[in-house]
Order: structure tokens, then C-alpha cells, then sequence
């Protein structure tokens, strides 16, 4: 490939792929996301091409491995184009098959199709399914069909053509204020104005800038991040090149957690790529500016997504965030001002380009802008990653998208915003879900993390939790976070251990809001949200423990007993053999019991028992 | 040990003798030996120029680095969210009851180590474990067991 000098290379290498592409009949679309993945989606690559190489069809019919389609629930998926036919939970063992039936000839097969739960009804399309009607995939909208490894699949879908606008008809001024226009608000957590920060960056003073993108996505239950990242790159790639004119930068990074390695590679090969189409290095399409960007892995401490803790642990220190009193948009890496964005965020900036600010401001709701990209998972049964406009009702995300709680339970509240946020209860399923509604609500939007909650989820075990999480990531520096926050964990333990007096409530309280006001930065400050939100709406559950001692949701192990239900109980003696501690006695056709002093709670029985004999006292 | 100096040097050259590249060597290294041998640590502080207690002060903050040695077989039971409201406590007290250990530790003839680690990023299949590199999703405790029992048998 030559090197692209011009827009009008551009343009002209778009129109050639296109073309390139006419013969295709079909495109066969595996989603090659974290999900599917797990679950053997990249056996499906290599049989589907197989098979379509041993009938010689390989040019008229392409397979095209993707990002995260966004239903994960259903993987691992095959989509057909152009018809869109969804297949869900594809083996292997049917790729022969559908290559037969659905791909050289137009039937389809009928077992492999999405049932809705609702009606029954089996469901041909992609777009026909609800978990899909609902959303407005803006950014989201190429990550689960666009051919990861292929920049050209990215460019034939429009892809750079906001940077080529930007370098050939925008000053870096007109890029911001476009920015600012749009509203955009960053989609790491805070929901700062990103216009304004690349104002204050570009005003900086410094020869050496840096363009930085966090993908450390520390949050437990949120993947969008990685999906963006591992699925379109060059998206991500793109957003930041064009923040990287605005601002005056020469550098950038990327920093992604080295648990995600299909993201760290996607990231580094998309990175080459570009440079390769004169996209990115020296001279971008034949323009003076230039841009070089790096791609560093961070250690998975949760900290490390804080901006002056990441820039630390990016110059080879511990990564200890700093007060914030000197901004990183004048003092960042290396005391040189740095812009760091989310990766949702350098999303969005492609799309505000391509669009107009003043498009972007159309969608969304008065502060808050555009759409955003939740992962929804948890005791849901659409678990997967869902793209609304902001201010779309919780009830719509839940009950329309998600397609409700399983097993026939009751909903009983959604966490959002990760261990700085909090729950959002039933009572509240009405809220329209953007920055300012969820804080109201005590909770917070964070990078779009909802993990849905039925009634067996214990509300105290939520909160002792994330507390847990919160001392083990706390980097230590500042006492309120250190000592107060592991008080706060030994407070809650007493509770789901047995131990509590009602002293325990006050003092946790008291913790509260001590440790809101007096600590450094941005993870002890919200270190009691996850407490304080559920002692709002679920108070008398901490009473339940406290007073009476008993978990109300049945999680919490003291509090619990394990019993066989002497009515349903058939003498099968299933548990019997399976429970690791031999806790279970009783001969064959008779009824057993449980020795609720060897027993220790773990589950194997309740999930063996055939006849729901088991249940939890 | 020559082989393993040189291992490390080879790492350090790929990502240059420089501060940022710190954590990147680290870890390179900790993949690559399971774990930061003492010596590699000594290494890097040479060829980075950096001072040993800033390498160990980074060692001993992020919970990736082990300074011990780890076993052949990584059990990683995801403790996010999403797993923890699916059931993860129960499949960490299970693989705990049946390896002997506790997250952290390492069995004595280095087959096994249990670990917990805050979401893969596979929400959407919780809970998960992850195995030697590979996830398993949707676990529950009779399938946990099942899965020990394999594990067993191999590292015997
Ligand atoms: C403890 C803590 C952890 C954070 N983790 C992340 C993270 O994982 N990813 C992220 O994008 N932002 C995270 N943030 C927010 C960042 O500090 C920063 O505000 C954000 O990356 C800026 O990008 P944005 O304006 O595009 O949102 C975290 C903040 C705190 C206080
Ligand atoms: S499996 Fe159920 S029915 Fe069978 S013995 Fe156990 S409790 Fe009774
Ligand atoms: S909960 Fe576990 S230990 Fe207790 S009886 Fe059931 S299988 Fe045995
Ligand atoms: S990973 Fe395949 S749908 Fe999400
Ligand atoms: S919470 Fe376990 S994979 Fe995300």
C-alpha cells in the first residue's frame, strides 16, 4: 500500500475498495468479541473458512471477524449479510451447514434463530430483535461489523474522513469549538466538558504536548472500553489524532490493562496500519502535522485509571495520584501538558466531525449530550453492551433492551457507576439515565457500568463488597482512605458475619461522611457511595442484619442455613453425593437432612436437586 | 541464570532503556518467569539506572507482580461485580476447600496457583474463571468442582 498524501488519496482509495468489494455476495459476520470468544467463537473463523475454501467460494463470500456484536447473551453469534439473518449460539459443528443452507443457498435455519422469550416467536433478522430496536448505536454502530483487522473495512465505511476534514477545511480553534458545540462530556466517570479541556490543554504552555487515552477501565462490569478498543480501533485511533491536532500535540498514548490483551494488540496493529497509510506518523496525508502514538500497558490497579496516578505509573513510579490543585492539562506527563480522554469519549469525536457539534447536541438531553454505551449484565437476560441516548428511561434499558430479570424474579435495584457509584432501586425505574439524573439519585453515571440486581442479591454483601474492592485498590497514600475506609469494611463484615449492635450503623454513617470530605482524590471521596446509596433506599435490610440477624436475600453465610423440604425430598440421594463436605445424611427413598455444623453453605446441593427440595432458611 | 539475565535483557532492549518503559519490562518479565526473580529486578535497576527500592516500591504496589514463584497452572476467579452478584463468592469457597489454598498462594510443588482477579471483561458470561489463559463462563459450583477434579488429575 502506498502511502496516502492527500485527501484526495483518500477519497480515491475509498472509492477503490468499494469497488474491490463488488463481487462479494455475502458477508459472514462472527463476532470475534470478548464474549463470544470465551466461548469459542474463533473456532467458528477458521471452520467457516475452511469450508468455504474447500468449495472454492472463497471470493464471493467473505468472513469477516468483528468486535463485540453487543448481544452478548446470545454468542457465540454468525450474522449473514446483506439479509442480516442472526444466528445465535453457533457451534462449530453447524458451520458446514449454514455454509450449505444459508450462505450458497437462502434458507434459513430455523434452530439457530433468536427466540423472543415474550412471544416465542423465532426471529429471522438482526434488526428485528428487540434487544436491538430500542437502541440508538451511534458510536457503538460499526464495532460488531466492522472486520477488526482490516483498516481498509474502516475506511470504506467512511472511516477518517473527519480527520480529512479537519486537516484540510478546520484551524484547531474551529475543531474545539465544534467540540464544545456538540456538548460532549467525557464518558470516564466525571462527565467533564471535553471541548473545554482541550481549550485549556491547547492554551497550555509547552513545545511537547501529549494526546493520551485512557483504557484502563478499572470499573468490575463494565467492558465497553475494551469492546470499542478491540473491536473498531481505528475509531478510537482517529478521535484521537483529530485531538491531537486540536490541542498541538506531537505524542500520544494509549494506556490499556494488561488484562486485556486482544485490546493492547488490536491498538498496536491498528496503530502500525495507520501509519503505514501515512494516517499517522510524519506528515499526516500530506499535511505539516504530525502525530506518533504509543500503546503502554498498565498493571490493573483500579487507581491507575485516576489521571495524575495513570501519568505516574506511565513514568515508571507507583502509580499514587497527586491533588489536583495544578490541572494535567498544563502539568501532566512529564510536567508537560497532557490531554487525557476516555476511549468512549475519542469515539464520539469521529461522529461530532463528520456530523456537526450542533447535531450532536440534538441528541441527549439538556446537559447531557449524545448517547452512551452501558454494559448491562448481572441478573438480567440480554446481558450485553447497550447504546442509548442519554436520558433514556432505566425501565426502557431494563425491561425493553434487556428483556428483564430471569427465573421470573423480582428486579430489586441497578448499580451503576462502579465502585464510586451506587444502586438505583426499583422504585426509581422511571429515571431517565444521564449524568445529572444518577447523581440526584446518589449514584453516578461512571464509564456505564449496570450490573442488574434481582431480589436474592443481599444489598449489605453489595456494599461490603465495594468496600472490599475499595481497600485493596486503595494506593494508601492518605490516611481517610487507608484507615477509614477499612473501618467502614469492618463495620459491614460485623454486619454480614452477626456481630452488629445498632452503634455499628451510626458509626458507619459518621465514616461516611468524614471520609467524603477529607480525602485525596477522586477514589476515597466516592468511597462511601456505594454505602451511603444503599442505606438510603435499603435501610431496613441493614436493619434486618443488625437487629434480627438475618439477611433477608439469603446471601450472607452466618445468617443462613441450608434445608431439605421434607415434602419434596425423593431419597435420591443426588446431593449426597456430591456435597464435598459428606454434610448430607440419608439412606436411599428416604428423606436426607443437612448436619448444619459440617455444612458450609457452598451451593453444590440446591443447584444438584432435580427437585428444588433444597432451599435456604 | 545466564539464560534468564539474558531473557531479561532481551525484554529491556525492546522496550528501551528508559523510565517508561519500566512497567512494561516488569511485565514482560513477570509473564515470562511467572514471577519477578529477584536477579531480573536487580538487572533492570542497573540498565534503566534507577534506583532498586523504586523497582520493588512498584513490585510490591501492583498485585500482577509476584516476587515469588508462581505455579504451572494460574486459577483466576473473577471477583467484579457482575461475577460477584452471579455467585463468584461461592466458586471462590469451593476451589479454595478443594485446592488448599487461599487466593495468593501457590501449592508446594508449584503446580497450582489460586488468584482472584477484578473482572476479565467478560461480564456478560459471570461468572467467570480463568484458567491458564482460558475463560470459563457461566460457572457454577457443581461445574467448579468438576473442573478441580480435571485440573487435579493433570497437574498430578
Ligand atoms: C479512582 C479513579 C479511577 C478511574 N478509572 C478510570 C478508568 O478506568 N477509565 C477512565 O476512562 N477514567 C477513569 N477515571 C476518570 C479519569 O481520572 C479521568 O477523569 C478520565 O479518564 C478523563 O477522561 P474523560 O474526560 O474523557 O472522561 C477514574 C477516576 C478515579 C478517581
Ligand atoms: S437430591 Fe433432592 S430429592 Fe434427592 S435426596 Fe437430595 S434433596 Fe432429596
Ligand atoms: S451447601 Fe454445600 S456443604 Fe452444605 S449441604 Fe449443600 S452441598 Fe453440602
Ligand atoms: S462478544 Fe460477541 S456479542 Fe459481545
Ligand atoms: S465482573 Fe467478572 S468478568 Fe467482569
Amino acid at each position: 500500500m502506498k502511502r496516502l498524501t492527500s485527501i484526495q488519496d483518500l477519497d480515491a482509495l475509498r472509492q477503490q475498495i468499494l469497488e474491490k468489494r463488488k463481487h462479494i455476495r455475502k458477508r459472514i459476520r462472527v463476532c470475534n468479541g470478548t464474549g463470544c470468544h470465551s466461548q469459542g467463537s474463533h473456532k467458528l473463523v477458521d471452520a467457516f473458512e475452511k469450508v468455504l475454501s474447500e468449495r472454492n467460494v472463497a471470493r464471493e463470500y467473505m468472513v469477516v471477524p468483528t468486535g463485540c456484536n453487543g448481544f452478548c447473551a446470545a454468542g457465540p453469534i454468525v450474522v449473514i449479510e446483506p439479509e442480516e439473518v442472526f444466528y445465535q449460539r453457533v457451534k462449530p459443528e453447524r458451520v458446514a451447514e449454514i455454509v450449505e443452507r444459508s450462505v450458497l443457498g437462502d434458507e434459513v435455519i430455523e434452530d439457530l434463530l433468536y427466540v423472543d422469550p415474550t412471544t416465542g416467536n423465532r426471529i429471522v433478522h438482526e434488526y428485528e430483535i428487540p434487544f436491538f430496536a430500542k437502541q440508538q448505536r451511534l458510536v457503538f454502530r460499526d464495532t460488531g461489523s466492522n472486520y477488526v483487522r482490516d483498516i481498509e473495512d474502516y475506511i470504506s465505511r467512511g472511516g477518517y474522513s473527519a480527520l480529512a476534514k479537519v486537516l484540510s477545511s478546520m484551524t484547531p480553534e474551529q475543531v474545539i469549538e465544534e467540540v464544545k458545540i456538540s456538548g460532549l462530556r467525557g464518558r470516564g466517570g466525571g462527565g467533564f466538558p471535553t471541548g473545554v479541556k482541550w481549550e485549556s490543554c491547547r492554551r497550555a504552555h509547552g513545545d511537547i504536548k501529549y494526546v493520551m487515552c485512557n483504557a484502563d477501565e478499572g470499573d468490575p462490569g463494565a467492558y465497553m472500553d475494551r469492546s470499542l478498543l478491540e473491536g473498531n480501533p481505528h475509531q478510537v485511533l482517529e478521535g484521537m489524532i483529530i485531538g491531537g491536532y486540536a490541542i498541538g500535540a506531537k505524542e500520544g498514548y494509549v494506556y490499556v490493562r494488561f488484562e486485556y490483551p486482544m485490546a493492547v494488540e488490536n491498538a498496536l496493529w491498528a496503530i502500525e496500519q495507520a501509519k503505514e497509510y501515512g494516517l499517522l506518523g510524519d506528515g499526516i496525508l500530506g499535511t505539516d502535522f504530525s502525530l506518533d502514538i504509543h500503546v503502554n500497558r498498565g498493571a490493573g490497579a483500579f487507581i491507575c485509571g485516576e489521571s495524575t496516578a495513570l501519568m505516574a505509573s506511565l513514568e515508571g513510579k507507583i502509580g499514587e495520584p497527586r491533588g489536583k490543585h495544578i490541572h494535567t492539562v498544563e502539568k501532566g506527563l512529564w510536567n508537560r501538558p497532557s490531554n487525557l480522554n476516555n476511549v468512549e469519549t475519542w469515539a464520539n469525536v469521529p461522529l461530532i466531525i463528520n456530523n456537526g457539534g450542533a447535531w450532536f447536541a440534538s441528541i441527549g438531553t439538556e446537559r447531557s449530550k449524545g448517547t452512551k454505551i452501558f454494559s448491562l449484565v448481572g441478573k438480567i437476560n440480554n446481558t450485553g453492551l447497550v447504546e442509548v441516548a442519554m436520558g433514556t428511561p432505566l425501565r426502557t434499558i431494563i425491561e425493553d433492551i434487556g428483556g428483564g430479570i430471569p427465573g421470573g424474579r423480582k428486579f430489586k435495584a441497578v448499580q451503576t457507576g462502579g465502585p464510586s457509584g451506587g444502586c438505583v432501586p426499583e422504585r426509581l425505574i422511571d429515571l431517565p439515565v444521564d449524568f445529572e439524573k444518577l447523581k440526584e439519585a446518589g449514584s453516578m453515571m461512571g464509564s456505564g457500568g449496570m450490573i442488574v440486581m434481582d431480589e436474592v442479591t443481599c444489598m449489605v454483601d453489595v456494599a461490603r463488597y465495594f468496600l472490599n474492592f475499595l481497600v485493596e485498590e486503595s494506593c494508601g497514600k492518605c490516611i481517610p482512605c487507608r484507615v477509614g475506609v477499612k473501618r467502614m469494611h469492618e463495620l459491614v463484615v460485623d454486619m454480614c458475619e452477626g456481630r452488629a449492635t445498632p452503634e455499628h450503623l451510626t458509626k458507619l454513617e459518621e465514616l461516611c461522611h468524614a471520609i467524603q470530605e477529607t480525602a485525596l482524590c477522586g477514589l476515597g471521596k466516592s468511597a462511601p457511595n456505594p454505602v451511603l446509596s444503599t442505606l438510603r433506599y435499603f435501610r431496613e435490610e441493614y436493619e434486618a442484619h443488625v437487629y434480627d440477624k438475618k439477611c433477608p436475600a439469603k446471601i450472607c453465610k452466618p445468617l443462613i442455613q441450608y434445608m431439605i423440604d421434607t415434602d419434596k425430598c425423593t431419597g435420591c440421594g443426588a446431593c449426597r453425593r456430591r456435597c464435598p463436605e459428606n454434610a448430607i445424611i440419608g439412606v436411599i427413598k428416604e428423606c436426607h437432612v443437612i448436619d448444619e455444623e459440617v455444612c458450609v453453605r457452598c451451593g453444590v446441593c440446591i443447584e444438584t436437586c432435580k427437585f428444588k427440595a433444597i432451599y435456604i432458611e | 541464570m545466564e539464560q534468564m539475565l539474558q531473557d531479561v535483557d532481551a525484554v529491556i532492549d525492546q522496550w528501551g532503556a528508559k523510565p517508561e518503559s519500566l512497567l512494561q519490562i516488569m511485565l514482560d518479565v513477570n509473564h515470562k518467569f511467572n514471577y519477578l526473580p529477584k536477579e531480573s529486578l536487580q538487572r533492570i535497576s542497573e540498565r534503566l539506572r534507577m534506583p532498586i527500592n523504586q523497582i520493588y516500591s512498584v513490585a510490591n504496589f501492583f498485585k500482577v507482580f509476584s516476587l515469588m514463584p508462581r505455579g504451572r497452572t494460574m486459577v483466576q476467579v473473577c471477583t467484579g461485580t457482575a461475577c460477584h452478584v452471579k455467585g463468584a463468592p461461592k466458586l471462590l469457597d469451593r476451589v479454595r476447600q478443594d485446592l488448599g489454598l487461599d487466593p495468593g498462594q501457590t501449592t508446594e510443588d508449584l503446580a497450582l496457583t489460586l488468584e482472584t482477579v477484578n473482572c476479565v471483561g467478560a461480564c456478560a458470561s459471570a461468572p467467570v474463571v480463568v484458567i491458564s489463559g482460558e475463560t470459563h463462563s457461566e460457572m457454577t459450583p457443581n461445574k467448579m468442582a468438576s473442573l478441580i477434579k480435571e485440573i487435579k488429575a493433570k497437574s498430578a
